[in-house]
């Protein structure tokens, strides 16, 4: 007990607005950690992280082994660019072979036909041993993705293993129902597990989402092929095979390291893929969309973009306004799918927000996310790093206000400085397109209709922000944005029961919840004729 | 009879000694206010296992309070449900290192099969637990249509401090089938096991207390029923009672709770349950489940398939077949591995249901095989069946909850139907046949809570189950137990402008 109320109280540290607010934003700020002004975090030696890589291979068939063309490719460290390890490089063949123990498991397997209860001890099995290894896995999700390692051993490798528990408990409480019919028919529905899930993973989060997507998929009974990210092939492969050491069968969960153009379409237009779950950009979205259309029709689950509203209205006590705002849009670097990063604000406060956000960006501790007390890392690689700053001259060009910020921080790895835009109009791509980097633009608006059309005046819909204190401006806004999730007086409150998922172009389906087991579920209806029913 | 065996002679298990007999409350075990005790006896040999403390009104008084301030106050309700379910797991996985000492208690204090208890009730214990414990993060309200411009929700909220009273037949199992949902809803417990069996009980609560289960959300108070018991139904601050046990004092439950505080009541009491095999049927299969139906757990079983209706064309192959099988079952020391069968509870029950086969010869039913004691020491009994007879006989309509079986001869399925629902009870039931028809349509007219296709006691945590008519209401085990434990609240506001209603 002392151990999840230890990490529910982490949590809630970093992801809760009052216990981030009472710390008044400075609680991150121990003695020796620079501002990223200064930008010497950066300059000093990277911190060698506490770990080995063990694993860079493929693991199919519950087995290491290489790729068929015997290639590989390196993993970076994105705080200097330098190669972690050369990891193998599935392909379409590969994909094949792991698509081919997938099937076997889930048509031959014991996987699908062992009771529920075992399934659960299973995951449950695994969860314990995630949570043995937190501070290896945590070392690896930062060596490889460049997030502060308190944040990855604190909140997500945590949240990983809760996620794994919370879906154990849902095996054994899959119910199909019983319907009612118009005449003598006995009817019911079976919820049978869909088959072998494919799953593609981005790699901002890359646990996290890993967890999402295996979570639910194996407490239905299903069997597996996912493919990391480029990226940050390193961890998924380390907890894989803590899941096989937890008893999960071989076959049941495939990783396969590689590239989207080439594993990644494999899978989308595998014909003995039964499902998709993609998490990544709307354009790659679209391709997968397609790939599954013009294969077998198998089902798909989006998960995409955003360009997230976080709207602060005149009631709002500004100091924490800011701070949660602040949060909603930097956390992770800015690098996360449903990041606040239109930041409305109302013109009664408008003046005030902007000058205490851009101090607040200028107190974010930017540095070796290794370090203690550090809240911002490098980004996740050069090409993002390169668009981060296209999105800065952009702004600038447009004639956005450049608050703070704005450039690279220091010469080695990909640092940037947190950025705040004031002035920001709609029409900007800075205000429009997804950035994906630790760059906010404020807008300011006048009042709740304005903002609900200005809100809603995006091709995304994946998640928004309120800060009132007002029931019925809380109430009016919930209501009206077009959006799969709305945080009143919160952000990225990404509980395990807590469903989400996009809107327009944000995407398709739910994952987490009760919700996300629907992906992973066929559902059968069966009817069969009654003789003298007593009743109907 | 083969194998007749009682004492300790087919026992090579060392036996526990007993660590708990007082109250558990507040997280401590303590004495009865009055000080009193009472003995616990062995059924295999009628004597004295043990001194168990005796609680009474008062002693409720104090363990309500505990309950009280512990949900009021106290951290169990206002956690997340996540970690509600953490500590039952941990729970769980201590009731697994202790299987074979909580297995022992059981028997030698319910005269259970040991390696039933060992290798299935026990361990079965834990896995309630844990499905518990995975629903306590599950539990939704919903979001509801309101039809005007108003916003409107359900929170389900713990109802508070529960009264649990639990029969003596399965200590374990009725045990966690009413703490485990009431736990991950977010109550407090006062729980009043049997007092033939309170040791088990006392057991799980020391787990409960090692697990981190805070003081004052379970306590169990042992003790007799028209004190203990009474004085849970008719107290003001419990706010729901589930009690599983006779028709009789499942009256005098709600009747307490309605002259008290009107506290919602759910009720799992007797049955008389049905079981009709069909022509089609394999005999030597219908056989087996319809002896197994009446005769496991020596008949103390509120489901056991006690009236077995059997159709004309296999009825004779059927009862040959039922005889040889009764005849060949081995009634002897719970602890012996080759024993099917043990000692009644006590002494009172022990002589009911021989007063009952004394009273099924005298109304003129055939004894088909049994109806005797077996042997001088302990409560041990002859399969027993009866056939030819009248559906008005009292072995046919009262329960006798011993292994007393009555057989009966049908024609048609309209004639089973009504045979079937001819009784005040409506617990469970069974059906026998490879007959899809016959299968859907008696499933659909027996008026009984569960309905065993091929099959009896298929009992699962995921599977409610729970009475019609004078066998109770409400439902234990399955998601619907744990709403048992749930308020509901309504919350509506109005809302302005909203795009879509």
């Amino acid at each position: 007990m002392a151990f999840s109320l230890r990490i529910s109280r982490l949590i809630s540290r970093s992801f809760s607005s009052t216990s981030l607010l009472s710390r008044g934003g400075s609680g991150y700020l121990g003695s020796g950690h620079c501002k990223y002004s200064t930008a010497a975090a950066t300059e000093e030696e990277p911190i060698k992280p506490s770990v080995q890589v063990e694993h860079t291979q493929l693991l199919i068939d519950g087995k290491f082994v290489d790729a068929a063309s015997g290639k590989t490719f390196p993993t970076l460290d994105p705080r200097t660019g330098e190669v972690i390890a050369n990891v193998a490089e599935g392909k379409s063949e590969d994909v094949d072979r792991a698509v081919a123990a997938a099937r076997k498991a889930f048509d031959h397997g014991p996987w699908p036909k062992m009771t529920a209860y075992e399934r659960q001890r299973i995951l449950l099995r695994i969860a314990d041993l995630v949570e043995k290894h937190n501070d290896e896995i945590a070392a690896l999700e930062t060596w490889d993705n460049g997030k502060p390692y308190e944040q990855s051993s604190k909140i997500e490798i945590p949240m990983l293993v809760r996620l794994i528990r919370y879906y154990a408990g849902w095996a054994d409480k899959i119910h199909g129902l019983t319907v009612p019919a118009d005449g003598p028919y006995h009817v019911q529905t079976l919820h049978e597990p869909i088959g072998v899930a494919g799953q593609i993973i981005p790699w901002n989060f890359p646990l996290l989402m890993f967890g999402w997507k295996v979570g639910p998929a194996l407490a239905c009974g299903n069997t597996i092929v996912i493919k990391t990210a480029e990226q940050t092939p390193l961890s998924a492969l380390y907890v894989a095979q803590l899941f096989h050491e937890a008893g999960l069968p071989p076959g049941v969960l495939n990783v396969v390291s590689g590239f989207g153009p080439t594993a990644g379409a494999a899978l989308a237009s595998h014909m003995e893929v039964d499902k998709l779950a993609f998490t990544g950009s709307t354009d790659t979205g679209k391709v997968v969309l397609e790939l599954a259309a013009k294969s077998n029709l198998k089902p798909v689950t989006l998960e995409l973009g955003g360009k997230s509203p976080f709207i602060v209205c005149e009631d709002a006590d500004v100091d924490q306004a800011v701070e949660l705002a602040h949060f909603a849009l930097f956390f992770n670097q800015g690098q996360c799918c449903c990041a606040g990063s239109r930041t409305f604000v109302h013109e009664s406060v408008y003046d005030e927000f902007v000058e205490k956000a851009k101090a607040r960006a200028l107190k974010r501790v930017v540095g070796d996310p290794f370090k203690g007390g550090i809240e911002q890392g490098p980004q996740i690689d050069s090409e993002q790093f390169e668009k981060i700053l296209r999105y800065i001259r952009s702004g600038v060009e447009n004639g956005a206000t450049l608050e703070t910020g704005g450039d690279r921080l220091g010469n080695k790895g990909f640092y940037i400085q947190p950025t705040v835009f004031s002035n920001v109009k709609d029409g900007m791509p800075i205000a429009k397109e997804e950035i994906f980097g630790p760059v906010q633009t404020i807008l300011k608006f006048k009042d709740l209709g304005e903002v609900v059309q200005r809100a809603n005046n995006s091709r995304y819909g994946l998640a928004a922000g309120i800060f009132t204190q007002n029931i019925d401006t809380a109430n009016s806004l919930t209501r009206a944005l077009r959006v799969g999730t709305v945080w009143t007086n919160c952000f990225d409150t990404f509980d395990a029961a807590i469903p989400f998922g996009g809107y327009k172009m944000s995407g398709q389906g739910r994952e987490k919840g009760e919700y996300s087991l629907k992906n992973y579920l066929q559902v059968k209806a069966v009817v069969t004729s009654l003789k003298n029913p007593a009743w109907l | 009879m083969a194998g007749v065996s009682n004492g300790h002679d087919g026992s090579s298990f060392k036996m526990p000694s007993i660590k708990f007999t007082k109250l558990f409350i507040n997280g401590q075990f303590v004495h009865s206010i009055s000080g009193k005790e009472f003995e616990t006896i062995d059924p295999r040999t009628e004597e004295v296992i043990t001194k168990v403390a005796e609680g009474a009104k008062e002693d409720i008084d104090v363990a309500v309070k505990a309950a009280r301030v512990a949900f009021d106050y106290g951290p169990w309700p206002r956690m997340p449900g996540a970690e509600r379910g953490r500590i039952m797991m941990k729970w769980a996985e201590l009731i697994e290192q202790h299987v074979e000492e909580i297995a022992a208690l059981d028997a030698i204090n319910a005269g259970k099969l040991y390696h039933i208890l060992k290798g299935g009730e026990i361990p079965g214990a834990a896995r309630t637990i844990r499905y518990y414990a995975g629903a306590a993060d599950k539990i939704h309200g919903e979001v509801l249509k309101a039809g005007r411009e108003f916003h409107a929700y359900t929170l389900m909220e713990p109802i508070g401090v529960v009264g649990l009273i639990i029969p003596w037949n399965f200590p374990s199992i009725m045990f966690v089938g009413k703490v485990a949902p009431a736990l991950a809803a977010g109550c407090t417990i006062v729980l009043k096991p049997a007092e033939q069996t309170p040791l088990s009980a006392l057991f799980y609560a020391h787990l409960a207390k090692q697990a981190g289960i805070p003081d004052g959300v379970l306590n169990v108070v042992p003790g007799f029923g028209s004190t203990a018991g009474a004085a849970i139904c008719s107290h003001m601050d419990i706010d729901k009672v589930s009690f599983t046990g006779s028709t009789e004092v499942g009256r005098e439950v709600m009747r307490a709770a309605a002259n008290s505080n009107l506290k919602p009541v759910s009720l799992e009491l007797g049955g008389k349950s049905p079981l009709l095999v069909f022509d089609d049927a394999d005999v030597d299969t219908a056989a087996q489940i319809a002896l197994l139906g009446v005769i496991f757990n020596k008949g103390e079983i509120c489901v056991a398939g006690s009236r077995v209706f059997v159709q004309e064309g296999i009825y004779d192959e059927f009862e040959k077949k039922l005889v040889e099988k009764a005849k060949a079952w081995v009634v002897g020391d719970p602890f012996d591995p080759k024993v099917q069968q043990g000692p009644q509870v006590n002494k009172k029950q022990f002589e009911k249901i021989l007063s009952y086969i004394e009273h099924g010869k005298r109304e003129g039913a055939t004894l088909l095989t049994g109806g005797k004691r077996i042997g001088n020491k302990g409560y041990y009994i002859e399969p027993t069946i009866f056939s030819n007879v009248k559906e008005d006989m009292q072995v046919v309509q009262d329960e006798i909850f011993g292994p007393v079986m009555v057989l009966k001869k049908f024609k048609t399925i309209e004639e089973a139907i009504t045979s079937a629902n001819n009784t005040k009870y409506g617990l469970a039931s069974g059906i026998v046949t490879k007959n899809l028809d016959i299968a859907n349509t008696v499933s659909r007219s027996i008026r009984a809570g569960i309905v065993w296709i091929n099959c009896y006691f298929a009992f699962g945590d995921d599977i409610p189950y729970g009475g019609y008519k004078m066998s109770g209401f409400g439902r234990d085990f399955g998601l619907e137990a744990l709403h048992k434990y749930l308020q509901v609240k309504s919350v509506v506001t109005p809302i302005y402008n909203s795009p879509w209603l």
